[in-house]
């Protein structure tokens, strides 16, 4: 038994999000990750903007702020900035970071400034009620896309890896025990940190897209999810409809805090 | 799931929050000893004996509703 207990704000629980909704295990799997890297909690920062997936912060006892839509990595930066020793911890959906936030996303990973992002991928806007967001697959249904979806999707790791982020994870809520291992590699790496996190949403999508009850949706994800071994092995044909989880992309590159710090020191010496 | 394994010795409490399950049933799909039922719209312990603890309920609820000791 691991006690969440002693990490979460109790007296906002039962939380807010749906029966079978997938948030609630990826902040679990988050609370072990901590527990296990013995983080300080007033050493810890979570930022989040708007959503259902933004609402996570406000169940954590850790230092929170819980900002406007996509402008979580905004903040998350000023946050950062200012006091670089701490943890910081960025809590966003798929809409949030990639939608509305789309920019400041691309550009914070480009920075490569120590953030941890979760980024929560249940391929709609689930606090709004259903509308298509950037990860929508072809062909799902949203309350925008009654007959079908026709934009093609962002790949969110691929686009975090090419913007420059230093760690790029995908993991799932059904792997739960994987989750936690990559939000802690995640946290362990210096640098812009990214976990993709594909989590079901019963009420918005799942409910419209042949999915209503959150079993059938954790059935899916149990049958789409390919570790990264198993994926090297699969055909094309193999893989259609599936996606790859584990560590994605692992690089070092200079973190812009560290040289922020460095510069100022370089140019205090030169006067 | 893995054969005809036994129950370790060490009875496993399963503890459930009431108040917190929202009976979305992921505990019971996914127990691989079919130790959980559904009843009323909540979780109930119907098979205790039958755990392995593989903590799998526990690893899965999103409500923090479920415990395995
Ligand atoms: C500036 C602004 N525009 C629009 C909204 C409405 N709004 C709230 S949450 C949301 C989308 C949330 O989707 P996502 O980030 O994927 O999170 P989820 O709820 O699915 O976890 C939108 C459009 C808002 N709050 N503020
Ligand atoms: S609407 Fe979707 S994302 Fe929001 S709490 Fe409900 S299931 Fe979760
Ligand atoms: S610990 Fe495993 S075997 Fe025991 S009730 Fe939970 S899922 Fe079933
Ligand atoms: S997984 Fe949790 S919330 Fe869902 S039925 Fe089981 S105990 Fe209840």
């Amino acid at each position: 038994m691991f006690d969440y207990l002693k990490y979460v704000r109790e007296e906002n629980f039962p939380h807010i999000w749906c029966s079978g909704c997938g948030d609630g295990i990826v902040l679990k799997a988050l609370l072990r990750a901590v527990d296990k890297l013995g983080i300080d909690r007033d050493e810890a920062v979570m930022v989040s903007g708007i959503g259902c997936s933004s609402r996570t912060p406000g169940y954590v006892d850790v230092n929170t702020l819980h900002t406007t839509h996509g402008r979580a990595l905004a903040f998350a930066t000023g946050v950062k900035s200012a006091k670089p020793h701490l943890t910081v911890i960025v809590v966003t959906g798929d809409g949030d970071a990639t939608a509305i936030g789309g920019n400041h996303f691309i550009h914070a990973a480009r920075r490569n400034i120590d953030l941890t992002v979760l980024l929560y991928n249940n391929y709609i806007y689930g606090m709004t009620g259903g509308q298509c967001s950037p990860t929508t697959p072809r062909g799902a249904r949203a309350s925008t896309a009654p007959f079908g979806n026709l934009e093609p999707p962002f790949n969110i790791s691929g686009l975090a890896i090419a913007a420059g982020a230093s760690f790029v994870a995908r993991g799932d809520v059904y792997n739960a025990k994987k989750l936690e291992t990559l939000i802690l590699k995640a946290l362990q790496k210096k640098g812009f940190s990214l976990v993709e996190v594909v989590t079901p949403c019963p009420t918005a999508y799942g409910r419209r897209n042949r999915m209503a009850n959150p079993v059938k949706m954790m059935e899916h994800l149990r049958d789409t999810a390919v570790s990264m071994e198993k994926w090297e092995s699969m055909s094309g044909e193999e893989r259609a409809g599936k996606f790859r989880t584990g560590v994605l992309c692992d690089v070092e590159r200079p973190e812009y805090t560290e040289e922020y710090a460095r510069l100022v020191e370089e140019v205090r010496t030169d006067r | 799931m893995a054969g005809q394994q036994s129950a370790p010795k060490e009875p496993a409490v399963i503890t459930v929050n009431v108040a917190w399950c929202k009976g979305c049933e992921i505990c019971v799909a996914f127990c691989p000893r079919n130790v959980l039922e559904m009843e009323g719209g909540k979780v109930k312990v119907a098979r205790p004996e039958d755990c392995i603890k593989c903590m799998l309920c526990e690893l899965r609820c999103p409500d923090f509703a479920i415990t395995v000791e």
